[in-house]
């Protein structure tokens, strides 16, 4: 980039591809395209093969007990907005409370405004500890006793990088009779989840951050949540049969899967995760583990610059995203210069404004996150970037 | 990209800004911000015989939407605003002087967005047929 090694620390918004991934998307075009579920013949139940094998993948991966409990959608977005407009039309009456925190991006935000909004339900917010860097236990007890319909949280922040006590916070909201949904966007690419030990009745990921292509991601839900939700969309594939005034809802996924599927996003993902795979999600968390605490200290040491979030020694409760400002400089300014070392950072509110303009007080920030194919060259060549930004802005 | 956007006019225009306060007597003004950074700007304009006669901004941003903001509201000092209507894009970066990319010309059109709002704001007012 800019004629220099591309140095990519922008991970939390997407990540790089493998060849593996861009391959398998080659392959399906060239050797078997087809539409899925309908086809008899050869080429067709292939297709329908690697698309449902992607989701078997994928439900191995997370601890899913079966394909029934994956629904694919376009995104972690799309996956909330599908529980807010099916399970929180159903749930969500007048008066009910819903419960979100203060570190949520937008997609964890707006649905449930929206939900409030028609139902005349109330949003509460859990707010952020003293040190602005996790969760407030004594604020989400308080909301609790406020007796939610439904705990929607992030399992890794994607501004903060903290990671959220989600099997914690699911058992406790249980015990009041509350669902939990799990914002899974930033942390199912960077370590092993188990939806089955969390016990979270919805788990949101997006394939896109997770070496696999943009316009796919899942939803999963507890199989007997899924049955009592009605479909979102109408047409084909989501049923069994359709009469002139009434439809039988399809078996589970495909109930949630109107049209023709992201047939290659499906079959790519599932390449994805084979990748994720072969070197081990415990592996890459301790990797970046070991880049987030190098990345927090020398940042810390530069003159003017300031690290959100947790500190080096408590990486514990953090994963690879490391949100910074520079005294007297504009994160916009920031990334300009970054880029011009071919170094490509985040710069602004992360989608997520209620957390860093309304608790963290800041207009915008400038952010580092990484993934497996980081190194510690990486990091200093970011410190190195920070020194020519002091030196042109002469702060 | 080449650093040349943070040529010494451009950071001398971000470190002290020119007509950057909030005008006592204006005749409109209007906001607008950047969704992606949350860059705001406000521009407020005096008007009289159709012409910019006094103009100034308020907001935060980065150094290219506050040194734009400067330069423009030098600019368009004095100008009809038919004229003023009439700046765009091409005009944005012929005063830069510089080349900046897609993200970052959304930061530069950001004073541009809000000056025409202002004018337009003035226009449906009822001050523009009073005068």
């Amino acid at each position: 980039m800019n004629g220099k090694r591309l140095v990519y620390l922008d991970n939390a918004a997407t990540s790089q591809k493998p060849n593996k991934v861009i391959d398998a998307i080659h392959d399906y075009y060239t050797q078997y395209n087809a539409n899925i579920h309908r086809g008899v013949y050869k080429i067709s139940e292939r297709a329908t093969e690697e698309y449902i094998n992607s989701k078997q993948k994928l439900a191995d991966m997370v601890g899913a007990s079966s394909i029934e409990e994956i629904i694919y959608v376009r995104n972690t977005t799309e996956a909330i907005n599908l529980v807010a407009l099916t399970w929180g039309e159903m749930n969500v009456k007048k008066g009910d409370h819903i419960l979100i925190s203060q570190m949520e991006h937008h997609s964890n935000i707006i649905p449930w405004q929206m939900l409030a909004k028609r139902n005349d339900a109330v949003l509460d917010y859990i707010e952020l500890d003293d040190n602005k860097a996790g969760l407030s236990e004594d604020s989400f007890k308080e909301q609790l006793d406020k007796d939610p319909k439904i705990v929607s949280i992030a399992h890794v922040s994607n501004v903060l990088g903290s990671i959220n006590d989600v099997k914690k916070i699911t058992k406790l909201a249980h015990d009041r009779g509350a669902f939990v949904l799990v914002d899974g966007a930033q942390s199912a690419p960077h370590m092993k989840v188990d939806v089955a030990d969390l016990d979270c009745d919805f788990f949101a990921l997006s394939a896109h951050k997770m070496l696999g292509p943009t316009g796919i991601g899942a939803l999963y839900a507890k199989r007997e949540v899924l049955d009592k939700m009605p479909p979102l969309f109408g047409g084909g594939d989501m049923i069994k049969s359709v009469s002139m005034q009434t439809y039988t809802p399809n078996d589970l996924p495909w109930k949630f899967e109107a049209g023709t599927s992201n047939i290659e996003g499906g079959i790519a993902f599932g390449a994805a995760i084979d990748y994720l795979d072969g070197v081990g999600l415990d592996s890459i968390r301790k990797h970046e583990k070991k880049l987030t605490e190098y990345a927090i200290k020398s940042l810390s040491e530069i003159d003017g610059v300031r690290v959100f979030g947790y500190g080096p020694k408590e990486t514990d409760k953090r994963g690879g995203v490391v949100s910074f400002s520079i005294r007297g400089v504009h994160p916009h300014d920031v990334a300009t210069i970054f880029d011009s070392d071919g170094v490509a950072i985040r710069a602004g509110h992360h989608c997520a404004m209620p957390l860093v303009t309304g608790v963290l007080g800041q207009g915008s920030l400038s952010r580092i996150s990484f993934y497996l194919y980081n190194d510690i060259d990486d990091i200093d060549k970011a410190v190195r970037a920070i020194e020519k930004v002091k030196k042109i802005f002469k702060c | 990209m080449p650093l040349d956007i943070y040529a010494e006019d451009i950071l001398s225009h971000y470190e002290h800004p020119h007509n950057k306060l909030r005008l006592k007597d204006f005749d409109a003004s209007f906001s607008d911000e950047n969704p992606l950074c949350g860059d705001t700007i406000t521009i407020y304009i005096k008007v009289s015989n159709m012409k910019v006669s006094d103009i100034s901004f308020g907001g935060d941003g980065c150094s290219i939407s506050q040194s734009t903001a400067s330069m423009l509201t030098d600019y368009v000092k004095g100008m009809l605003l038919e004229d003023v209507e009439k700046i765009d894009y091409d005009k944005i970066k012929e005063l830069l002087g510089i080349n900046l990319g897609p993200a970052r010309m959304n930061c530069a059109m950001l004073p541009l967005k809000a000056l025409h709002g202002a004018v337009k704001a003035y226009k449906n007012s009822n001050k523009a047929t009073e005068k």
